[in-house]
C-alpha cells in the first residue's frame, strides 16, 4: 500500500453556531490525486483552510507525512456550543501556523488567485523560495549569500522554463491573463519544493478549453515533482478526468467516498447536487 | 543584464555627480548660505522618510510611531556625547549626569540607532498583531508616551527632564551629513534588494499569499519594524546634531506627519522619491518660500497684497495639493529613479518614439 501523506481525522470547524465542517475524516496516499467536492457552501474552502493551518479547527487532528501537525478540541465557550462529534477525543491543543506547514512540504494555492501583484512573475515565484534560504538579515544585507541568491535564480529561472511562463517572466504579474495567472499560482506554490500540493479551484473561471489544458498541467507536474495533490473544484468534467479518488461533503459531513464511476452514480451525491424534492 | 548594468553605471555617476555638487556648495557658497541648513535638514529627513518608507511602503506596515523613536536617538546621542567637563553645567537642575564618559561620534550614533531598535523589539511584540489604523494609533500612543516619559522629574540625572540638553559634539559640514545618511539609506536599499526585502514586499502585496509561501509574518514585520525603527533612530540623533539642541517638545507627532507628508509626495514605495520629496519639501518650505511671508512694498510704496506672516504656508499646502492631485501616486510612485532610462525617454522626444524601438 501507498504511504499516507494526509490523514485527517474527526475534523470539525464550527463558527458559534454554525457547523461548517463536520467530523470529516480523510486520507490523501503518495502520489494520489484527490478530489474534495461539494456542492456550494458545503464547507470544502473551510476545510481546506483548517488543514492548511489558516483556521484553528474547533475539534480533530491532521497528520502530515506521518507527523501530526494539527489537533485540536473545544475549548472555553466553544466546550457549551459544541454541537460535533467526538467532543472528548483529543487531549491536545496544537496547530501549526501556514507558513510552518509550507516548510514542511504543503503548498497551496487560492480559490480567488492571491499573487504579489506589484511584483514580476520572475520575483513571485524567487520570493517562494524565501523559506528555504540559509541567509540572515546581515549575509543577505551585505551580499555573502551570492551564491545561494544565483543558485535560487536559477532554480526559478529553470522552473519558469519548465510551466512555460519563461517568456513573461519581466511582465507583472496581475497584467498576465487569467489562465497565466493560475498557472503562475501553482508554480510560485511548487517552488516551495512541495510534496502535498493543495489546488483550491484551480479551474475557476476557465472555458472548456482552458479547463483541459489545466487538466494535462496537474498531470504534468504530478509526474515531474512527484507531488501528490488535493485539489477542491467545481468543473465536473476536470474532477473525473484527474482524480483517483473523490470525497463528496453537503453541509459539512461527508457523504460519498470512491472513485470517480462510483461517485457518478453515487444517489446521495446526485441528491447533493440537484435537490431532491420533499414530498418523495 | 547589459541594460542592467548600464543603468547602475549611469545612476553611479549620476550620484558621483550630485556628490561633487555637494563638496562644490560645502567649498564655494557663502557660509551664510541656506544651503547649509536645508541641506543638514535635508539629509535628517531624507533618512527619517526612507526609513519610515521601509515599514510603511514596502512591508505595508502603517505605523506613525517615528517620533517617538527619533527621540530615543536623538537623546542616546546627545547624553553620551557632550564633554565630561560640560556635564554639570548642561545637569545643573539635576545635580549631575549618572552618565560621566564621553563617546565618540560614530559609536554613538551606532548606539543611538540600537536603543530605538530596542525599543521596537519590546513594543513589536504586542503591537504588530494590529493591523493597518490601530497599528497607526498603538504607535502613535507609544510616541507620545515616550515624550511624556522623557519629560519625567525622576528621569532627569539621564534626560535632563524638561529641560533641553545642549553642548554635545554636532558635526559642522554637511559632508558628515551626507555621509551618514548615505551610508544608512544604502543600508536600507541593500536590505530591499535582499531576499529579505523580497519578503517584505510579499507580507505588504498580501498577507495570507506570502504566509502560505513559506514567509513567517511575525519574524518578518518585527524584523522590518526593528530595522525601520533603527535608522529611526540615527536620523533622530542627526537632528539633534542639526538643531545642536535637544528638547521633547520637538518630537511631537507634527513632526511624524511631516515625515509621512515627505514619503506621500516622493511615492510610497520608493527610496529615491522619498530623498527627492525631502529636499523639495524642505527646500521650499524653509528657504524657496520663505519671501512670502516677508511685507513687501513696491516701488511706489504700496503694500504687495497678501504677503505676509503666515501666507507662506498657505501657498505651501496648497502646491502640495497641487503636486498630490498631479502625482497620484507621489512623484515616483513606486518606481526608482533612473538616469539611463530618464537620458533614453529625452532621446525619444528629440528623435521620435519609432526610431529608438527600431535601434532596440
Amino acid at each position: 500500500m501507498a504511504k499516507n501523506i494526509l490523514h485527517v481525522e474527526n475534523l470539525t470547524m464550527q463558527f458559534g453556531g454554525v457547523v461548517a465542517v463536520d467530523n470529516l475524516t480523510m486520507d490523501v496516499n503518495e502520489g494520489e490525486i484527490v478530489a474534495l467536492i461539494g456542492p456550494n457552501g458545503a464547507g470544502k474552502t473551510t476545510a481546506f483552510n483548517a488543514i492548511t493551518g489558516v483556521y484553528e479547527p474547533t475539534n480533530g487532528a491532521v497528520s502530515f507525512n506521518g507527523v501530526q501537525i494539527i489537533e485540536n478540541h473545544p475549548q472555553g465557550k466553544m466546550k457549551k456550543l459544541y454541537a460535533g462529534k467526538n467532543a472528548d477525543k483529543y487531549k491536545h491543543a496544537m496547530t501549526k501556523t501556514p507558513d510552518e506547514l509550507t516548510k514542511l512540504g504543503m503548498a497551496r494555492t487560492f480559490q480567488n488567485i492571491r499573487l504579489f501583484k506589484s511584483m514580476t512573475v520572475f520575483e513571485n515565484v524567487l520570493t517562494a523560495k524565501h523559506l528555504r534560504r540559509t541567509s540572515n538579515i546581515f549575509t543577505a544585507t551585505l551580499k555573502l549569500n551570492h551564491k545561494e541568491e544565483m543558485r535560487m535564480r536559477a532554480e526559478t529561472d529553470e522552473l519558469l522554463k519548465l510551466v512555460d511562463l519563461y517568456d513573461v517572466r519581466e511582465e507583472i504579474a496581475t497584467g498576465l491573463p487569467y489562465g497565466k495567472q493560475r498557472k503562475l499560482e501553482i508554480a510560485r506554490a511548487l517552488a516551495t519544493d512541495p510534496t502535498l500540493l493543495l489546488l483550491d479551484e484551480p479551474a475557476a473561471g476557465m472555458n472548456p478549453q482552458e479547463t483541459q489544458e489545466l487538466t494535462k498541467f496537474i498531470h504534468y507536474i504530478r509526474e515531474k515533482f512527484s507531488l501528490t495533490i488535493l485539489l477542491i473544484e467545481h468543473h465536473m468534467n476536470l474532477v473525473m478526468d484527474i482524480s483517483d479518488r473523490i470525497y463528496v461533503i453537503d453541509f459539512g459531513e461527508e457523504i460519498a467516498e470512491g472513485v470517480p464511476a462510483q461517485i457518478q452514480s453515487n444517489q446521495k451525491v446526485i441528491d447533493a447536487y440537484l435537490g431532491v424534492s420533499e414530498d418523495e | 543584464m547589459w541594460n542592467k548594468n548600464k543603468r547602475l553605471i549611469s545612476n553611479l555617476i549620476f550620484v558621483g555627480a550630485l556628490l561633487l555638487t555637494l563638496v562644490c556648495i560645502e567649498l564655494f557658497a557663502p557660509p551664510t548660505s541656506m544651503w547649509f541648513s536645508v541641506l543638514r535638514k535635508v539629509c535628517t529627513f531624507s533618512l527619517a522618510a526612507v526609513s519610515m518608507n521601509l515599514l510603511n511602503g514596502f512591508t505595508g506596515l502603517f505605523s506613525l510611531g517615528q517620533a517617538g523613536f527619533m527621540l530615543l536617538g536623538a537623546y542616546t546621542y546627545a547624553i553620551l556625547t557632550i564633554p565630561v567637563e560640560m556635564r554639570s553645567n548642561v545637569f545643573r537642575n539635576y545635580g549631575d549626569s549618572v552618565i560621566n564618559f564621553q563617546m565618540p561620534l560614530v559609536p554613538a550614533l551606532i548606539l543611538a540607532g540600537l536603543i530605538a531598535a530596542f525599543f521596537a523589539f519590546l513594543i513589536g511584540l504586542p503591537v504588530l498583531r494590529l493591523k493597518s489604523d490601530y497599528l497607526a494609533i498603538a504607535t502613535l500612543g507609544f510616541a507620545e508616551i515616550v515624550r511624556g516619559l522623557v519629560q519625567l522629574q525622576n528621569f532627569g540625572p539621564v534626560t535632563n527632564g524638561p529641560d533641553p540638553i545642549n553642548m554635545f559634539t554636532a558635526p559642522k559640514n554637511i559632508m558628515a551629513y551626507v555621509a551618514i545618511s548615505g551610508i544608512s539609506i544604502l543600508i536600507i536599499i541593500l536590505i530591499i534588494n535582499s531576499t529579505y526585502g523580497r519578503a517584505f514586499k510579499a507580507i505588504r502585496d498580501d498577507e495570507i499569499a506570502a504566509e502560505a509561501m513559506g514567509i513567517n509574518l511575525a519574524h518578518h514585520k518585527r524584523l522590518s519594524f526593528i530595522i525601520s525603527s533603527f535608522f529611526c533612530g540615527v536620523s533622530g540623533a542627526m537632528m539633534a546634531m542639526c538643531n545642536t539642541s535637544v528638547s521633547s517638545v520637538s518630537f511631537t507627532s507634527a513632526m511624524t506627519y511631516q515625515i509621512l507628508l515627505v514619503v506621500v509626495i516622493g511615492g510610497i514605495g520608493s527610496v529615491s522619491g522619498s530623498i527627492i520629496a525631502a529636499f523639495i519639501f524642505y527646500a521650499s518650505s524653509e528657504w524657496w518660500l520663505k519671501f512670502l511671508d516677508l511685507e513687501t512694498f513696491t516701488a511706489s510704496g504700496s503694500k504687495v497684497p497678501l504677503l505676509g506672516p503666515g501666507f507662506r504656508m498657505v501657498v505651501f499646502s496648497v502646491l502640495i495639493m497641487i503636486i498630490v492631485l498631479f502625482f497620484r501616486k507621489g512623484i515616483m510612485g513606486t518606481r526608482e529613479i533612473s538616469v539611463y532610462d530618464g537620458l533614453m525617454k529625452i532621446r525619444s522626444l528629440f528623435k521620435g518614439k519609432q526610431a529608438v524601438k527600431e535601434e532596440k
